[in-house]
């Protein structure tokens, strides 16, 4: 994992970034002149009200959408300024995902889902194997390789979603409300999940949540209301 | 990373899961495979008429077989030959012989109207005088049923083409020949070809019939080799007794199926262009559907990374794999219906009908696959495009 220079130690410089979504002859303000930094191995809450802007700014740190003005900065690469070619192969090496939804291909089983990024790799059949193992391993779902996403119950599959994200071993994990589809328990598992892969694996994460509960879980909160920040909270 | 053996991997994983999703979405699936079923059906099957027109014609003459007609005409039926020339035409140079004599038959052509067995509509069937070299010049005709008419008496042998379309044709029936009813005594073959549609009898007796005098229309000849055509055609161009025109028999058939092949091919590629608009709304729609059922996924997958342009070929591979399918059940279909199906049509030179067995050749086959590519490709293009160009935040929060 890459670490930025000259930056305070931040991986994630997101600078004066405001986002506008145009709807007909409507421009609708998303996010207005929005600065966050998130350090290498932080576990970052982005909490708020619905429509308060938090996915949008999740997706533009994420290279899944392009701020209107603004620049967002991932271990010191200029991610606005990538072409739409290079930005997803800048995805597939940098990010991992964590969907509400969990978003798993439901003809492939648990195994061939969290392969899915390394068929975007060089590695072999076997290392893709080998890394599909480990990261089923590390989610406790090794014995679920086979199953298939319809077999599986919402916090298994949201946890084969977590294992697809990390497989890659990425610089940055973002997770949209991981929890969000969740019972209290299931959500707890993969919550422990992601403060585990933070805490003793190092990896960094961004967690959108509007549940208190799973920002609790994070080592730092920030809040966000009509796409500004508005406070910050240390656990 | 973004190598090509990367960027084909992608491809062809994108195109598996969309495979691998087709039986979840089997219903449009199948309508869309069954229109360009039709469609390849219809277009094979239209074509194979052409085709066996074609190969009833061609299987006609050979290469050193020739045809001498009244120079000016263009087929028999507007042709005239009187005795002294088919004389002249029996004894040039190039003209093959036996023991009998030089290989040539002077041959008289008429129409009798029969009624069309499937129909039951009278239509015009060809009559042919010929002489005894008739079945050498031919090499191919053999007796199937009955016997040889005998030369000089009122008979008639049919083609086997004939006495399958047309009634009043089988061996032992009798059929009105001028005024006269006159006995079918045998049936032949003639490899497939134009005289299979004929019926045959004595030139002589058929001239007296006819009351046509010593006159014929034509004359069939077999040469020593197809190489002595040009001395043979020579000698009768250049002979101040004659007027003829000379061909090779296989330019003449050729050409006499010119006209109907262009017709019925004309009209399979156009019914078959108005089912096939029809059938790139059908995989359009498909592929459509496909894409809107599968938004997330796709959206999911460009967002690990895996590039717009792997997710265009992938889904256009899908519609022209759904549409290879169709193809190949339309191929599959015509070949079963159509081929060696046998009918009859009219020969618009000869003003008479040609009777021949439809044939699904290679070549039709191959043409049809190459049309279902296409509708797939087409019908593929637009919701590649869109699959690609949905915006991937927005697409991955769809249900």
């Amino acid at each position: 994992m890459s670490e930025p220079s000259g930056n305070g130690g931040a991986l994630v410089i997101v600078d004066g970034v405001e986002k506008v979504f145009h709807r007909g002859s409507e421009d609708i303000e998303v996010l207005k002149d929005l600065h966050l930094k998130v350090p290498a191995g932080e576990f970052l809450a982005l909490m708020g009200p619905s429509g308060s802007g938090k996915s949008t700014l999740l997706n533009l740190i994420g290279g899944l959408d392009r701020p209107t003005r603004g620049t967002v900065s991932i271990a010191g690469e200029r991610v606005d300024e990538l072409s739409d070619r290079r930005l997803a192969a800048w995805r597939a090496r940098h990010i991992g995902f964590v969907f509400q939804l969990y978003n798993l291909l439901p003809v492939l089983t648990a195994e061939r889902n969290v392969e899915l990024p390394l068929l975007l790799t060089h590695l072999s059949k076997a290392e893709r194997r080998q890394h599909v193992a480990a990261a089923l391993e590390m989610v406790g779902l090794s014995q679920r390789a086979h199953h298939y996403p319809r077999q599986l119950s919402g916090g298994e599959q949201q946890r084969v979603g977590i294992a697809r994200g990390i497989v890659t071993d990425p610089t940055l994990l973002l997770c949209d409300e991981p929890t969000g589809d969740l019972d209290r328990k299931a959500g707890d598992e993969v919550l422990n999940l992601l403060q585990a892969l933070n805490r003793e694996h190092g990896k960094t994460i961004i967690m959108v949540t509007h549940d208190p509960h799973a920002s609790a879980r994070a080592s730092r909160t920030v809040y966000l209301n009509k796409g500004q920040l508005t406070n910050e909270q240390m656990a | 990373m973004a190598g090509p053996a990367n960027w084909i991997s992608q491809i062809a994983a994108v195109t598996k899961f969309g495979l691998l999703s087709m039986p979840q979405r089997r219903g449009s699936v199948s309508a869309a495979a069954f229109g360009i079923a039709g469609v390849v059906a219809v277009l094979v099957g239209v074509l194979s008429i052409a085709a066996g027109f074609r190969n009833a014609m061609s299987a006609s003459g050979s290469p050193d077989a020739a045809l001498v007609l009244r120079s000016g005409a263009d087929s028999e039926m507007v042709s005239g030959l009187g005795r002294p020339s088919t004389r002249i035409i029996a004894d040039a140079p190039g003209v093959a012989r036996t023991a009998a004599g030089p290989l040539a038959s002077a041959e008289l052509f008429v129409i009798i109207s029969l009624p069309k067995i499937s129909t039951g509509s009278d239509v015009n069937v060809p009559l042919r005088g010929v002489e005894r070299a008739a079945l050498l010049v031919r090499d191919k005709m053999k007796i199937v049923d009955g016997r040889m008419f005998d030369w000089g008496k009122n008979e008639v042998i049919v083609g086997l083409g004939a006495a399958r379309e047309f009634s009043g044709l089988r061996v032992g029936d009798r059929i009105k020949v001028g005024r006269y009813d006159w006995p079918v005594v045998g049936v032949f073959t003639a490899g497939g070809g134009a005289a299979e549609s004929e019926i045959w009898s004595d030139a002589a007796v058929l001239q007296a019939a006819y009351n046509r005098g010593d006159s014929f229309q034509s004359v069939y000849v077999r040469l020593k080799s197809p190489d002595s055509f040009n001395a043979f055609k020579d000698a009768l161009t250049t002979d101040p007794r004659l007027s003829a025109e000379v061909m090779r028999q296989t330019d003449y058939f050729a050409d006499q199926s010119t006209a109907v092949t262009k017709l019925i091919t004309t009209l399979g590629y156009l019914i078959a262009s108005l089912m096939a608009v029809g059938a790139v709304f059908g995989a359009l729609n498909t592929m459509y559907s496909s894409v809107s059922a599968r938004t997330r996924e796709i959206a999911t997958l460009r967002a690990l990374g895996f590039g717009s342009g792997a997710v265009v070929v992938s889904v256009m591979l899908e519609s022209v794999v759904l549409a290879l399918l169709g193809g190949a059940i339309g191929a599959v279909l015509s070949y079963v219906v159509f081929n060696g199906f046998h009918t009859a049509t009219m020969n618009w030179q000869s003003f008479s009908q040609i009777t021949f067995s439809l044939a699904v050749t290679p070549q039709l086959l191959v043409q049809g696959v190459v049309w279902a590519t296409l509708i797939g490709a087409i019908g593929g293009l637009f919701p590649a495009i869109r699959a690609a160009r949905q915006p991937i935040a927005a697409a991955l929060r769809e249900l």
